[in-house]
């Protein structure tokens, strides 16, 4: 067995085995040894048993990226779209069918390089899903250039010298464009990162957490990190908890420390459909307007209700 | 199937292009767009605004076109009729999701509303400059399904045709308005929901056990979709894949899935060319959308001074309707054939490459911003060619 594989099976619970929530006829993945996505792939798996909700009920989106194929190895109804627009995809899916839990499973790159400005949005538009972002501080899909995620001169091929640019704080970016929820954990912290996510589905609201996750392959190997092992040393070594801190104080330094992980913002505000349909009803009137509900108003089948939805 | 009646505002109305196809829209079961405002089609997602919360619908302005345009195909998954709305530099974003909606086969509307380009261009006059685009402009190869109305009334029956051909052929669908049909205000008749047919989305009747997503059942070239939700646990990817929906990189596997996505469309059915008195005719004019009205004009001389012209007019722009054209073109009767459109030169390819010089073709271009002069195009139907 794969080193790579002896990762993905170790931290999940006995009582229902990983590979009932894998395609298991798409093994083996194509992630690296000591990557760390398949650990983030774990803690939702596990935060999902956890929470109880109906595993049909629950569709995950994914971009374009080492951790945009998560969509394809988890036996759940899956999107792999196209890079930079996960979030907008599953927007148009909640919206559609409110009854599904949408979670966005994705890259750094992927949802705030590409896709930064449907992030933003998204945060603040409020729609209910959960984003899900492996942040491991590169494009690891395309070899390792520089993301908005990179340290401050750290090494990327198409910054042979060094980046220039200061990254984003991911917790403060969803923070300040109106997240109802913001966590951020590495995947170090296998068991507070599960229950986070759980929590996270739990919310009405946009909610996002952070899971800084080893690259070891280019990342690592590039910024004299070492292995996928020594970089979770540094994870578990460097990492402070404060949850609610304010998260323009959470800030990440990989090289000297800290690397503030917790739950920063657990603030609910009312959902884009509950605004909607309050809203509506009391511009048009109970008679007039036709309530956004769940998929249950429309018939599967698509026959018979004549409009094919609503 | 037919429409309901809740929705359809079933009478006669004065309306412009872009309303009528909002109306069409509705009527055909959308219930989901997402779009961002770009002049001559805004009116388009500002009607739906208004009337889609009072038929348990929904619009939103997204942020940029790349959402909407990808929005729209979440929506489709997610079980809805859904579609959206733009012009010149937003259907250019548009472009990648096309593929997407292409690969995925995810049933889908696309309205444009031409203005001219390129680039910003002339945002709010008309322009058939999109043609070529429409067929070529994302990457790949991929067919496409393209119906350019010339009325409002057009604007709106062609909006339902769309959205039924989506879901027949699980393919995106576009709609070729310009600022000249989107902007015209005329008689729009829309008839009783129960007389507007509307295919209703297909799901499969097998259990998630036995279900893939796209595998054809025998005689089909279009599998069925499988509804979100219920368990079918089901992938859709834009990477080339097999029948499960997994990503193969094989040439194979490219082969395969290729050979199906450009030969589902049955032509015959999604057909639609207008012919009026090209038995006999010595000129056939082939024409489309606004320009199309502009050369009946032209005609109507041409045919007073003794020609006898014919008049092809093609609702169905893409896939080319070949067949058709070639065979008329190269009638006994006919010495030459002329096309006016307003673009430099683009749908006069595809009849040239149809006629094969068997016949001279004469293109009467116009860059946009205006409709043609119709005496423009009378000179090119009376001038013979040597
Ligand atoms: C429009 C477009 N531009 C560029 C690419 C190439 N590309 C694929 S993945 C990727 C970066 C992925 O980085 P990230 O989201 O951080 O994912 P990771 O591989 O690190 O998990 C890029 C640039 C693409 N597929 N599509
Ligand atoms: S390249 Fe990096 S991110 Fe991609 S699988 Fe390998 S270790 Fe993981
Ligand atoms: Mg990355």
């Amino acid at each position: 067995m794969s080193p790579r594989k002896t990762q993905a099976l170790q931290a999940v619970p006995v009582n229902s085995p990983m590979e009932d929530w894998l395609r298991m006829d798409r093994m083996p993945h194509i992630w690296c040894p000591g990557c760390g996505i398949g650990t983030a792939v774990n803690a939702f798996v596990r935060a999902v048993e956890k929470t109880g909700i109906p595993r049909e009920k629950i569709a995950v989106v994914s971009g374009i990226g080492c951790t945009g194929r998560v969509a394809g190895y988890l036996k759940l109804d899956s999107f792999h779209t196209t890079h930079g627009r996960a979030i907008p995809f599953a927007i148009g899916l909640k919206l559609a069918n409110p009854e599904l839990h949408v979670v966005v499973f994705s890259g750094d790159g992927d949802l705030i390089a590409i896709g930064g400005n449907h992030f933003i949005h998204a945060a603040r538009r409020n729609v209910n899903i959960t984003v899900i972002c492996v942040n491991n501080f590169t494009y690891g899909m395309t070899g390792g250039q520089v993301a908005p995620t990179s340290p401050k001169f750290s090494m990327a091929t198409t910054t042979p010298y060094g980046s220039l640019e200061a990254p984003f704080n991911l917790a403060h970016l969803a923070d300040s464009s109106g997240a109802s929820y913001v966590a951020r954990y590495t995947t170090y912290h296998v068991r507070p990162l599960a229950n986070t996510i759980k929590q996270a589905l739990s919310k009405n609201g946009f909610s996002f957490v952070e899971v800084l996750s080893p690259c070891p392959t280019l990342f690592g190997r590039r910024n004299r990190l070492g292995d996928g092992l020594d970089i979770m040393r540094i994870f578990k070594e460097k990492s402070i908890r404060r949850d609610g801190l304010s998260t323009d104080a959470a800030t990440v330094d990989l090289k000297n420390g800290p690397i503030i992980v917790g739950r920063f913002k657990d603030q609910p505000r009312e959902a884009f459909l509950d605004v909607y349909n309050d809203a509506m009803t009391k511009a048009l009137g109970k008679d007039r307007f036709r309530p956004y509900g769940p998929v249950t108003m429309r018939n599967p089948k698509g026959d018979g209700d004549g409009d094919g939805g609503r | 199937m037919h429409s309901i009646k809740e929705a359809v505002l079933t009478g006669i109305h004065f309306i412009d292009g872009d309303v009528a196809c909002a109306e069409g829209a509705i009527a055909a079961g959308c219930r989901f767009s997402a779009g961002y405002p770009i002049t001559p089609s805004t009116e388009v997602v500002e009607r739906l605004a208004v009337r889609f919360p009072m038929v348990g619908g929904m619009f939103v302005q997204m942020e940029d076109e790349l959402a909407s345009s990808i929005a729209i195909i979440g929506a489709a998954w997610g079980g809805v009729k859904a579609m959206t709305v733009s012009s010149g530099p937003g259907i250019s974003l548009m472009q990648e999701h096309i593929g997407l909606a292409v690969i995925t086969e995810t049933p889908t509307v696309w309205i444009n509303v031409q203005r001219c380009g390129p680039s910003t261009g002339l945002p709010t006059l008309p322009a058939q400059g999109d043609m070529m685009q429409a067929q070529w402009g994302s990457h790949g190869d991929y067919p496409t399904l393209a119906l350019c109305p010339n009325s409002p009334q057009e604007a709106f029956d062609l909006t339902i045709r769309a959205f039924n051909l989506a879901e027949r052929y699980r393919t995106p669908v576009l709609v070729l308005l310009d600022e000249a049909v989107g902007h015209m205000l005329e008689k729009v008749v829309i008839p009783d929901a129960d007389d507007i047919e509307v295919d209703a989305r297909r799901f499969t009747d097998k259990p998630p056990s036995e279900y893939k997503p796209y595998e054809c059942s025998e005689g089909s070239m279009v599998p069925d979709l499988a509804p979100v939700g219920q368990g079918y646990y089901f992938h859709v990817t834009g990477l080339t894949h097999d029948e499960r929906g997994y990503p193969i990189m094989t040439a194979d596997t490219q082969v395969d899935m290729m050979h199906r996505l450009m030969n589902k469309i049955d032509l015959e059915d999604v057909t639609d060319v207008r012919e009026s008195e090209v038995d006999d005719c010595e000129v056939l004019v082939v024409s489309y959308g606004i320009t199309s009205r502009v050369a009946e004009r032209a005609i109507l001389d041409a045919r007073r001074q003794g020609l006898r012209v014919g008049h092809l007019r093609l609702v169905t722009v893409w896939p080319f309707p070949e067949q058709i054209v070639r065979d008329r073109a190269t009638q006994d009767s006919v010495q030459r054939v002329v096309v006016p459109e307003m673009n430099l030169g683009q749908m006069v390819r595809e009849v040239e490459r149809t006629v094969a010089g068997a016949r001279p073709v004469r293109l009467v271009g116009h860059p946009g911003g205006a409709v043609h002069d119709p005496n423009v195009i009378l000179e090119a139907i009376l001038e013979e060619t040597s």
